[in-house]
């Protein structure tokens, strides 16, 4: 099991992202529980807000349009590229090469 | 334990693990005991398997339960029993749940893994396969898990990885005898492209009879503790020895007692209890069968409520390792006929001799399933007496929980 937050990777914010496929998200009081069920890991999302994001990301056109949707303002935004950095290396979600939707049928 | 009648609101943000203290939705670490049935008659069996209960879950109301799962988003189950293959629709319970998104890690003897089965279960990720072996070699294996179940389980992990699955678990239950051999268990696990588990051997089911010749002695407990921080990140535990951390470093995992907070067991005939090691009516909180079925008895359950509440009171909160420790493993305390809120009674700085050494009540176990008549393979305990074929007596008797005794 992990959890976000420490990384050194910091997602770009012109590029589009999206939840990968064989992973699904489980709301929790706390957040959410992701889970890959390719690698069978599960990762903690801990906050409401951060899931929301990443739910925004497949619809958006970049990263700094879901930061934009959830009302993630500028001094928080780096935590907030940080843990998706994090969710990147930990191939919860994944690049989209075009700015449509994924399909997401695993 | 007390009844908590104001429960403390959850807070907001700050460490996983007291956020995991107010419990889940849903659980993560779900078991689902499917059958009390085994071939084997292992002397420390957790939930005292042997014959099958005549009001099992049938075929249909396991598939109902898995359809409630993927509502709920369980993403996974640990299938255990009882040898759950044993069960003649096992095979089409494992396709079902892996179509209804609900992966399977189960847990095996091994007998029943051939080369045909192993191939079926490499061919998906959703189904994961966990081996029981409880030494590194024969000799020690034996004794407790029965004759030929040593070879048995290194065929089953053999033919697994022949059939080109990866990362499935040796999964090992850590005792007085197997603790020198914790690098052969991982020699093991490398050689068949396993992971190794180690777990701990608790108090529970026919457990509870061999646990003092069997639990590891203190100076082992600090080889196990060692060990395991020297191999940590290589090996998995399911958070089992977070008792230990009060040695110093805390172990890698969540460090809390998850159960009915991010834990739970079901049994093969529906009961839903706080965790796979506290089978006892104490710990029961309902039945799937019932009206609201499991997602009512794990969101609503008087038992799961009062269970999510951070340990406030009792001995425990006093010491310095109590982060860490958290007081250990509330079924092995239990088992042990010790306080709820007191030390574990492995608490690694001595602190549950006394009470172990004064007068204590052992609840004993409130269902037995073990089989009455001699096994194929039954281990032949070289030391061990397993006591599991007379009846208990009176003073056996929990003080919590009325016991129905024992059918033998
Ligand atoms: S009762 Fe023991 S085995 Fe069960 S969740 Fe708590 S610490 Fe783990
Ligand atoms: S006294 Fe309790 S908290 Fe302290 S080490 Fe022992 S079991 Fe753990």
């Amino acid at each position: 099991m992990t959890t976000t937050g420490t990384t050194a990777r910091l997602l770009d914010l012109g590029e589009a992202w999206t939840l990968s496929g064989s992973v699904e998200l489980r709301p929790e009081p706390f957040g959410a529980l992701a889970y890959d069920f390719h690698t069978r890991r599960l990762s903690f999302l801990k906050s409401r807000r951060l899931v929301d994001v990443v739910r925004a990301l497949g619809s958006r056109d970049d990263v700094a349009g879901a930061l934009d949707d959830c009302g993630v303002a500028a001094p928080e935004r780096p935590a907030y590229l940080a843990a998706l950095g994090a969710l990147a290396d930990g191939g919860l979600i994944q690049r989209r090469a075009d700015h449509s939707q994924e399909d997401r049928t695993p | 334990m007390t009844l908590i009648q104001e429960r403390p609101a959850r807070p907001e943000g700050g460490r996983l693990v007291d956020q995991f203290e107010y419990g889940l939705d849903a659980p993560i670490c779900l078991t689902w005991e499917l059958t009390y049935a085994c071939n084997l008659a292992c002397v420390h069996c957790l939930s005292s398997s042997g014959r099958r209960d005549p009001d099992e879950l049938s075929t249909e109301e396991c598939k109902a339960l898995i359809d409630e799962f993927e509502r709920m988003q369980v993403f996974y189950v640990n299938i255990g029993g009882g040898e759950p293959t044993v069960r003649p629709d096992f095979w089409e319970l494992l396709d079902y749940a892996v179509e209804h998104h609900v992966g399977v890690k189960f847990s095996t003897n091994g007998f029943r893994i051939t080369p045909e089965r192993a191939a079926r279960l490499a061919a998906t990720d959703y189904v994961d396969v966990q081996v029981s072996l409880d030494g590194a070699t024969a000799d020690v294996n034996d004794p407790i898990r029965g004759a030929g179940t040593y070879d048995a389980a290194l065929r089953a992990m053999a033919n697994l990885q022949a059939a080109g699955m990866k990362d499935f678990k040796l999964s090992v239950v850590c005792t007085r005898h197997n603790i020198g051999q914790l690098d052969e268990f991982k020699a093991i696990a490398d050689r068949y492209g396993a992971q190794l588990r180690l777990t701990r051997l608790r108090p529970s089911g026919r457990g509870a009879d061999v646990w003092d010749e069997l639990h590891p002695l203190p100076e082992q407990q600090r080889e196990l503790y060692d060990w395991l921080v020297a191999n940590g990140d290589q090996v998995l535990t399911g958070d089992s020895f977070f008792h230990l951390s009060a040695y110093g470093e805390a172990l890698p995992g969540l460090n809390l007692c998850g159960a009915g907070r991010v834990v739970c067991l079901v049994d093969p005939v529906g009961d839903v209890y706080a965790c796979p090691f506290a089978i006892h009516d104490r710990f029961k909180a309902g039945n799937v069968r019932d009206g609201s079925g499991f997602r009512g008895v794990w969101q609503e359950a008087p038992l799961f409520q009062e269970l999510r509440s951070p340990q406030t009171g009792g001995a425990c909160t006093q010491c310095s390792a109590f982060d860490a420790c958290r007081g250990g493993c509330m079924a092995a305390k239990f088992f042990t006929g010790l306080p709820l809120d007191g030390p574990d009674p492995e608490c690694v700085k001595g602190n549950a001799a006394t009470a172990l050494a004064g007068a204590r009540t052992v609840p004993g176990t409130s269902q037995d399933h073990s089989h009455k008549g001699p096994v194929r393979n039954q281990p032949v305990p070289l030391t061990l007496m397993p006591t599991r074929t007379k009846p208990a007596s009176a003073c056996d008797e929990s003080p919590l929980a009325p016991s129905p005794g024992w059918t033998t």
